[in-house]
């Protein structure tokens, strides 16, 4: 076996994944009533859905998801931005593959300007992007920096090559976010009535568990850092209900393998170098206050802000409803729109296209084993 | 997104390095992981290793959840959860 395997296999180890299985049953029977559990990370939505976890609990705990896909929550404004800048003669896109296929207003999208022959290239990695800037000067290379907390140091760590290099036509379109303004807001929305929140594993490599004692002080709610195995997140189930049944709200650190109480400082420095907070809008959730991340004034020459576009008023998708998805108010198929037109080949709405997004995820993997409602 | 995956480093010049992956090779970034060696498992986020996984954590996290679970790694059970057991 290979040394990759035989650290990822005993996380997906069926014995394991059943006795938890039968832990969180037991657990659930004590409880005093129904619970609200919360997985913020898109890619914890897409491997709950992979496995089909959520069938596997009780029926009196009900697993939610968040608003941490990154191009579910990257707002229409955005896409028609980026769209302006790839409508320039001398600007060269480059993107994540997940944003192409993401709806602008008036239905466009990166994919079909790229049919309209738009200089868009899809990368795996800002240094992609910074490979591209090298090999074309005479383009001005925007790179879509969308993303958390994660993704942000890599971008970061791109610009200081760009600037080590002293390459001029490297420039970055900021779309990302930070996820403590959002968990405050989920943890007080009176509408959700959240019991726990199951923490984005690889944000928190990053931030570091300490990061999180807002949560156990000011919003008093269970909370637990997990991997993305099976066992990983079914121990996080069971931590969630302990600490809901003993009314005692912390922060556990259950993936303590990549996590530590200080995150990863290196990639923060760099991060705090480049970046500093804005005040910025979600798909679904609104403009939320230094929710964002904006490139510090002394790197202007890297804001691709700064050149000159014209933006259209951005109009959000009829009927679409991503944003109660992604509160967390909705499951997807209570969205008119959910396989009455939009579908993963023909999305309407964010939540949709990305394999991470709430509504793609339950269509590939949960559509038939929930029946209609759920 | 934030999807990351663990990777062996085979080889490091630097602040890059070479990692593996089920036969997969790629070269990364270890700028935000200065302190990777080779022979480390790194989790690797869009190109850049981002953190070293720690194998002993990893192992007494398994030993504790089979200990408190009453589980034997050993055995494993049907998918009709459980009713039989075999050995492998």
């Amino acid at each position: 076996m290979s040394p990759v395997r035989a650290l990822r296999d005993p996380f997906h180890h069926r014995s394991r994944v059943e006795a938890l299985r039968q832990q969180v049953g037991e657990m659930a029977t004590s409880l005093a009533r129904p619970v609200t559990l919360m997985e913020v990370c898109g890619t914890h939505t897409h491997a709950i859905a992979a496995a089909g976890l959520r069938h596997l609990l009780p029926a009196n705990v009900r697993l939610v998801a968040g608003p941490g896909c990154p191009v579910c929550v990257t707002p229409v404004d955005y896409l028609d931005h980026a769209l302006a800048l790839a409508a320039q003669p001398d600007v060269t896109l480059c993107t994540f593959g997940d944003l192409m296929r993401v709806p602008a207003s008036r239905r466009d999208s990166l994919e079909r300007a790229s049919a309209r022959g738009a200089d868009i290239r899809v990368v795996y990695s800002a240094r992609d992007a910074l490979q591209v800037a090298r090999t074309r000067p005479q383009r001005k290379v925007v790179f879509l920096a969308v993303g958390f907390e994660t993704t942000m140091p890599t971008v970061a760590a791109a610009l200081a090559e760009a600037e080590a290099l002293g390459l001029a036509n490297f420039m970055i379109l900021s779309g990302s976010k930070v996820i403590e303004p959002p968990l405050r807001a989920l943890a007080a929305d009176p509408d959700l009535h959240l019991d726990g929140f199951l923490l984005p594993g690889h944000v928190s490599v990053i931030v570091g568990a300490d990061f999180y004692d807002f949560l156990r002080r000011d919003c008093r709610v269970a909370a637990a850092i997990v991997g993305f195995a099976p066992v990983d997140i079914l121990r996080g189930v069971a931590e969630l209900l302990r600490q809901i049944s003993e009314g005692r709200p912390q922060v556990r650190n259950l993936y303590a393998r990549v996590v530590t109480a200080a995150g990863n400082r290196t990639a923060r420095a760099m991060l705090h170098e480049f970046f500093e907070p804005t005040d910025t809008n979600w798909r679904g959730l609104g403009r939320i206050a230094s929710s964002g991340l904006r490139l510090r004034p002394r790197w202007k020459h890297r804001d691709a802000t700064s050149l000159p576009v014209e933006l259209p008023a951005p109009l959000e998708p009829r009927g679409c409803r991503c944003g109660d998805v992604l509160r967390g108010a909705i499951a997807p198929p209570a969205c008119p729109l959910f396989a009455r037109g939009c579908d993963p080949e023909h999305p309407i709405g964010a939540c949709m296209v990305s394999s991470e997004g709430s509504c793609a995820a339950w269509y590939r993997h949960e559509r038939h084993a929930a029946g209609a409602g759920a | 997104m934030c999807l990351a995956l663990p990777m062996h480093l085979t080889a490091r010049r630097e602040f890059e390095g070479d990692a593996e992956l089920g036969g997969v090779r790629r070269t990364i970034s270890l700028l935000l992981c200065p302190e990777a060696n080779v022979g480390d498992h790194v989790l690797v986020h869009a190109g850049y290793a981002i953190a070293r996984i720690d194998r002993a954590e990893a192992e007494a996290t398994l030993a504790l959840l089979d200990a408190t679970l009453g589980v034997d790694p050993d055995v494993v059970p049907e998918p009709a959860h459980g009713a039989q057991a075999r050995r492998p």
